[in-house]
């Protein structure tokens, strides 16, 4: 039972802590950076290539692995040991996505409803912020909050702005916003908080498709700006 | 064999034990918010325990079964009135072609599990027939029923049905605090914080469903307003928003957030939590993780023991 609280570390300040009596959170930082995501996804994709039957499901975050597991088929300290395996094993099976996926985005006005609000934040003119997010190179670092929810590393530093105060109740799927540093497109219709400065025509979440999600923990991301017209014949293309 | 929903009931679903190997695209497992009563009424028919069912919440639903079928209601008892036997719950019984089973309000937890002999005909969605209502799919088209729904029943020929052993559902351990490890932040929160936790009495929110459970109660804030760098969630997971009433994230959860986790509920009590109606009292104690594994370990061998030979 050396885990509860204990530092594990195959490698300096990797914090392996029992989350529940299912779980183990592997823990890289407490930062959001790119080498701490490609330790999460190095470990991610390790373990994935194992297809340990004993592993329930993988959550990464930022810079932080859950592992949920069966604790009637093993225990925190086996499945802590197959961590640090993997992570001695020098990301030789980080098979790592190097795929790069074009997502259109439409910023119209209607699409885009806090984009005047996101400019006056950023004092910066509304097409400035079109030409700044359409033209950044980002990287998917994990998957959450709902499925196929993408979350973006890579948003210019210019184009930061807080969440709304209050959610709304409805954003429609495609949605593309922008929360502090991150930004993300919503798959399906839920509530939702982020600023929304656009819309993508694709589906983005299929449940019968696969893989179900357009986009994978890895993968790299362009934004193609489109206009109203592009965006309704892509949209009737998907239909 | 096919069963219509003449009335849908406040919140019915199919769901089996769940959806597991999706977590990292966000798509949370789901499933029976008290397996333990899932896995129990699939049992009582001859089904396979994973075996589709539905899941109705406080007010059970009143469906019309086309067909003779076979079917057992377990979890909260409902005031059922079909014109069958009172001893509904927890037992195998025939229903005859045209029979119309009103399941009523639940009068001690939050939700009743009806198996179906054959279990209910869904698709199989990345490997169950749960419904996941925020993702719109899997169950009955990815949502809750309906009136007028009409569900298909799968093949139960040569199944046997089981009978419970007298008294065996007393021993399910329901009653006590809920028993809790530390979360993966617990640290974050003062000695006294937490103590707090574990000797406070706390109310089920009305604005609680399969997704979390909010509670109310005395507040346990972190010891400073650090922000916590998103990161995964697991099942039964209390974490503390800044207004400091804890939530317990629960099957339909997202599975990833933002806010620290000061302790997290046991897999063995996890049916309980699924039990838990709006205005509910709650406790909390902690164990260590080698006494809920054995909890646990117990459950399963418990489970085991019920059904007469």
């Amino acid at each position: 039972m050396s885990i509860e609280d204990a530092d594990h570390g195959g490698e300096p300040g990797v914090k392996i802590v029992a989350a529940s009596d299912s779980s183990l959170l592997v823990v890289f930082g407490n930062v959001m950076s790119p080498g701490l995501q490609s330790c999460v996804l190095g470990l991610f994709h390790a373990l994935q290539a194992r297809q340990d039957g004993r592993i329930c499901n993988l959550h990464p975050g930022y810079a932080s692995l859950l592992i949920d597991f069966d604790p009637l088929a093993a225990t925190h300290d086996e499945i802590a040991q197959v961590v640090e395996q993997l992570a001695s094993a020098e990301g030789s099976s980080a098979a790592s996505n190097t795929g790069v996926v074009i997502i259109p985005v439409c910023y119209d006005a209607e699409f885009g409803p806090d984009l005047a609000d996101v400019a006056a934040h950023c004092q910066l003119s509304v097409e400035e912020v079109v030409r700044l997010h359409s033209s950044a190179n980002y990287c998917v670092c994990f998957l959450g909050f709902t499925a196929g929810f993408a979350y973006l590393g890579g948003l210019p530093g210019a184009l930061q702005a807080p969440r709304l105060a209050s959610p709304r109740r409805l954003v429609a799927s495609g949605s593309v916003g922008i929360a502090g540093s991150q930004t993300g497109i919503y798959p399906t219709d839920t509530p939702g908080g982020w600023r929304l400065i656009g819309r993508t025509p694709l589906r983005m979440f299929d449940p019968k498709a696969q893989p179900p999600t357009r986009l994978q923990a890895g993968d790299q991301v362009r934004i193609s700006a489109i206009d109203r017209e592009m965006f309704e014949q892509l949209g009737r293309e998907r239909a | 064999m096919t069963v219509r929903v003449l009335k849908p009931g406040l919140f019915t679903t199919v769901q089996d034990r769940g959806r597991f190997g999706y977590a990292h695209l966000g798509i949370s497992a789901a499933g029976a918010a008290d397996a333990l009563s899932l896995r129990i009424a699939n049992l009582l028919v001859g089904n396979d325990e994973n075996a589709p069912v539905l899941e109705m919440t406080l007010l059970g639903a009143t469906l019309e079964f086309r067909q003779r079928a076979i079917i057992a209601i377990s979890g909260a008892a409902c005031e059922c009135q079909a014109g069958l036997d009172p001893a509904l719950a927890n037992t195998a019984v025939e229903v005859r072609a045209g029979t119309v089973l009103q399941c009523g309000s639940m009068v001690d937890g939050a939700r009743s599990y009806l198996a179906v002999q054959g279990g209910f005909d869904v698709p199989c969605i990345m490997g169950s027939a749960s419904t996941d209502i925020r993702g719109r799919f899997g169950g009955f088209e990815g949502r809750r029923l309906q009136s007028g729904d009409v569900l298909r029943i799968g093949e139960g020929g040569g199944l046997q049905v089981r009978r419970l052993r007298a008294g065996a559902l007393e021993l399910m351990g329901l009653a006590g605090p809920i028993r809790v490890t530390k979360g993966a932040q617990q640290d974050w929160f003062s000695p006294v914080t937490y103590a707090q936790l574990l000797a406070s009495k706390y109310v089920v929110s009305e604005h609680s469903d399969r997704a979390g459970l909010r509670l109310k109660g005395e507040p346990v804030s972190p010891r400073e307003e650090s922000q916590l760098l998103t990161d995964g969630i697991p099942l039964g997971a209390i974490q503390v928003p800044p207004d400091g009433q804890p939530i317990i994230l629960f099957v339909d959860q997202q599975t990833t957030g933002g806010y620290p986790k000061i302790a997290n509920v046991i897999a063995a009590d996890m049916h309980r939590v699924g039990q838990l109606r709006p205005r509910d009292e709650v406790r909390f104690i902690e164990v260590s993780i080698a006494a809920a594994v054995e909890a646990l370990r117990e459950q399963e061998r418990w489970l085991k023991t019920i059904l007469v030979a």
